[in-house]
């Protein structure tokens, strides 16, 4: 059996698909980014056009994409994780404490340990959420601060420093490989990964229904508790890794370290499309979204924004994402519900 | 493709004397039920009689206290819809669940889509079996689009093209036509017998007996959450059917009185909304019931809604008794005593986690209130009138309301805008998924608030309700009035072919 998409002109087939690029809610989020690009570029060409301007521009949202990726997949299934600054933060100072209190750590089991134990805080979120049956908001509403206190409890006024840690490890967080930052390699390879995930394999693809419809993935005999307490913990463990990254970063971790990243990963996800509501959505957008966020927030001095207005632009940003979404959502439901009309015709 | 692997002698899917309870509310005393294959079996009784805790306890969605259920002449014991579907049941719920973002291809194959190397999904190939399943049902659904917006006769059709694809031996359908046209019904029937004659068990839930014996081969009444009795469709009548269920005679499902008729109360003269309908102009007059036909989706309920002042209308004018109607403007509709009950009264005319007292008092909150406070006292005073008057069955008036049954609940609703003394009442599907008997009662009803001079405009898809209730017949078809017919000339024939007109055969057939 052929179908039309089978048996379509290759040309044909190319321009379908630069149409859905064209059409797809992640293209005018990259516009929006390469506009803000050329902006600040031509106000100062170093934005761009230095070794050090190109390095930031791809290295300092790298962090924060990580973080997206794993909030998008929890607000994909309708949830939300409010803890993963806290995550990030606890994590981050695990990192430094193990470089102190075991000399000569493999790098690459700190970032197993890192990994880990994010993906253990993860789990307590997923499975007070899935078991207990309170809503995620709640839930990790309560874990942000519960895993702040243990952070703050345990680091007391000390904190990490750059002395502190290998030199190799730090040299992680700027080392570049044919102009890439390092950390910028990794986050792309954990994009890539979820992305593919996510859009070819049946528990992503699950992850979505159960988003889109929660009682629905039930009756349907969808494994949803399990899915939703994986989505937890990979999330978590993401945290967990852009914690360990997060150290190798900046050198120096106190107990606040990542506070406030929580609303900046929601913020990257809606912003890039990932429905409040779960079901839709995907991960890329979440990435370009976190690269946004904070490029507009580089971008803003540089184009002479005062500091008083930057904070108020990354707020119309999102909201005017979700009025976007609303607005598309809307033209959708008429587009369709007309063509039913037709139908019937 | 034929069903060859069962026993001979074995029923497809048999239940035992079944039981179930919730705490100390018994739901299914002794279910019994014998599904055989190549043949469709029909399960009636009034709301409560236990017909959808049976369903659910094959879904797997309940675990049976006690009895046997037996599948294939196997002992089976379901913990999980994944089993029950696994084992080759399909479930058809009275609602679709259908994902609303995901694609109609991808809703099909949820959780058992064909894979390549890897676990990668074969989205091709999906998209192929989606397109050939729709081939075979004889529809035309684009397999690319998302399920949002589909109408429900469609996502029924989806909802059967899963189960198809499941090559489930045994097909629960829980009332599947509760919100289907005639067409979209025929339609979803030819393609039930197909499914029968290839070797499959059906069973069909229905509040609608033409339907049972138009379909089904053999029919199991329950009443009270227990067995009454299976008879071959060809053995039994309506009306020992009827007895059956309710365990007496009901003599007149319809019982209409006449009315002495007033004046013009509700003028709509050439209302239109692009798109969604044109030049409708009518009156109902003080005592009529006016029913407004026509299949689902010809634009009723949005006349109604933007009578009521909920939706918008570019052109045209409402009056009530004289009075101008402002558009869009749903408070002030109320205060020139429109009411309007909607169609789903689950999402849009009850708060299902509120009191019976809350929700029957919620129109009048305003004329209740003292200094912007209520009181439970002067509420339940309210709501206890019109609660009593409607014949509510609830113990006590603070009962969430989302504990009744569906009739309740639409008495509820009524009770809520009777309460705002209207002198104009919008209905809209008054008995969807309601038992004859309490059907009955809200045709009384109807009946009774008409003689005492209310003007009732009631949308309805049941042509022997539109037929029994209505003193006069208004017709819909696509945004349109196409005929307006009075008492003694509406026929099913003449309501069916106004609804219809347009060439009703090749229309559904390039669907």
């Amino acid at each position: 059996m052929t179908t039309t998409t089978a048996s379509a002109p290759a040309g044909q087939r190319i321009l379908h698909a630069l149409g859905g690029i064209a059409k797809a809610r992640e293209t005018g989020i990259l516009v929006a980014l390469v506009l803000v690009v050329i902006a600040a570029t031509a106000r100062n060409p170093n934005f761009l056009f230095s070794t050090d301007g190109f390095r930031d521009l791809l290295l300092t949202p790298s962090i924060l994409l990580l973080v997206a990726v794993g909030q998008a997949i929890v607000i994909i299934t309708r949830n939300v994780d409010l803890s993963v600054g806290s995550t990030l933060g606890l994590t981050a100072y695990l990192t430094g404490r193990l470089f102190i209190d075991v000399p000569g750590i493999p790098i690459i089991l700190v970032f197993l340990i890192g990994l880990l134990f994010g993906g253990f805080l993860g789990l307590i979120n997923g499975a007070l959420i899935a078991f207990a049956k309170v809503p995620a908001l709640v839930i990790t509403l309560g874990t942000l601060y519960i895993y702040r206190g243990i952070n703050v409890w345990w680091t007391g006024s000390d904190r990490i420093n750059a002395s502190d840690m290998p030199k190799d490890f730090l040299a992680l967080g700027t080392k570049t490989i044919l102009y890439i930052p390092v950390l910028t390699i990794i986050a792309v390879v954990v994009l890539i990964a979820a992305g593919w995930y996510l859009r070819n394999q049946r528990p992503g693809r699950e992850l979505y229904a159960i988003g889109s419809d929660p009682a629905a993935a039930n009756l349907y005999g969808l494994k949803v508790t399990q899915r939703v307490l994986v989505a937890f913990v990979v999330c978590g463990a993401l945290a967990g890794l852009a914690g360990v990254l997060y150290s190798a970063r900046y050198g120096t971790v106190n107990s606040q370290a990542g506070s406030g990243f929580e609303l900046e990963a929601v913020g990257a996800a809606v912003i890039g499309g990932v429905a409040i509501f779960g079901g839709s959505g995907t991960v890329w957008g979440a990435a370009i979204g976190a690269y946004l966020l904070f490029t507009i927030n580089r971008a803003l001095p540089i184009l002479g924004v005062q500091d008083f207005w930057q904070r108020a632009v990354v707020g119309v940003l999102i909201i005017g994402a979700i009025v976007l979404d609303r607005l598309l959502a809307l033209r959708q439901t008429r587009k369709l519900t007309e063509a039913r009309d037709n139908d019937n015709d | 493709m034929t069903i060859s692997h069962h026993a001979a002698g074995h029923a497809a899917l048999e239940l035992r004397d079944v039981s179930k309870s919730f705490g100390a509310v018994v739901a299914l005393s002794s279910g019994s039920l014998r599904l055989e294959n190549n043949s469709i079996h029909a399960l009636i009784g009034e709301n409560g009689a236990g017909k959808s805790t049976i369903v659910k306890i094959i879904a797997g969605l309940y675990q049976r206290d006690s009895g046997e259920f037996l599948l294939d002449g196997q002992s089976t014991d379901f913990t999980s819809t994944a089993q029950s579907k696994a084992a080759g049941i399909a479930v058809i719920y009275q609602e679709p669940t259908l994902f609303p973002d995901l694609s109609v291809t991808e809703n099909i194959f949820m959780g058992r889509q064909p894979t390549r190397s890897l676990g990668r999904i074969d989205r091709r190939l999906m998209r192929e079996e989606a397109v050939g399943l729709f081939r075979r049902l004889g529809v035309r659904i684009d397999p690319d689009r998302p399920t949002l917006g589909l109408s429900i006769a469609d996502q029924q059709i989806i909802e059967i093209a899963k189960a198809i694809s499941l090559d489930a031996r045994v097909l629960v359908m829980d009332e599947p036509t509760a919100a289907l046209s005639g067409v979209e019904v025929e339609r979803l029937f030819a393609v039930a017998r197909s499914l029968r004659d290839e070797g499959r068990a059906l069973m069909f839930i229905s509040h609608r007996f033409d339907e049972v014996f138009d379909l089904c081969d053999t029919v199991t009444v329950m009443r009270d959450g227990e067995y009454i009795a299976t008879s071959p469709i060809a053995e039994t009548t309506v009306d020992e059917l009827v007895r059956r269920m309710v365990g007496r005679d009901v003599t007149n499902l319809f019982p209409k009185e006449v009315a002495p008729l007033g004046d013009d109360v509700l003028v709509v003269t050439n209302l239109s909304q692009p798109g969604v309908f044109h030049d409708v102009d009518f009156t109902v007059r003080a005592g009529e019931i006016v029913a407004l036909a026509g299949l689902v989706g010809a634009g009723r309920s949005e006349i109604a809604r933007a009578i009521f002042g909920v939706d918008p209308y570019s052109t045209g004018t409402v009056s009530i008794s004289g009075t101008r109607v402002p558009r869009r403007n749903p408070g002030a509709s109320m205060q020139l005593g429109l009411a309007l009950v909607p169609e789903d009264r689950r999402k849009q005319g009850l708060v299902l986690e509120s009191s019976v007292a809350r929700n029957t008092t919620m129109a009048i909150q305003r004329t209740l209130s003292r200094f912007g406070l209520l009181f439970s006292s002067k509420e339940n005073e309210a709501a206890r009138q019109w609660a009593s008057r409607l014949e509510v069955k609830t113990s006590a008036l603070d009962t969430e309301v989302g504990t009744l049954s569906g009739g309740n609940q639409q008495k509820v609703v009524l009770a809520k805008w009777l309460a705002t003394k209207p002198s104009v009442l919008i209905i809209d599907e008054p008995t969807r998924g309601i038992d004859v008997g309490t059907k009955a009662e809200v045709h009384r009803l109807l009946s009774e608030l008409a003689g005492t001079g209310l003007a009732i405009l009631m949308i309805s898809s049941e042509l022997p309700e539109v037929l029994g209730m209505a003193d006069r017949v208004l017709v819909v078809r696509e945004g349109r009035i196409t005929a307006s017919l009075a008492r003694a000339d509406a026929t099913a024939e003449s309501v069916m072919l106004a609804a219809t007109q347009s060439a009703p055969a090749t229309k559904e057939a390039v669907r």
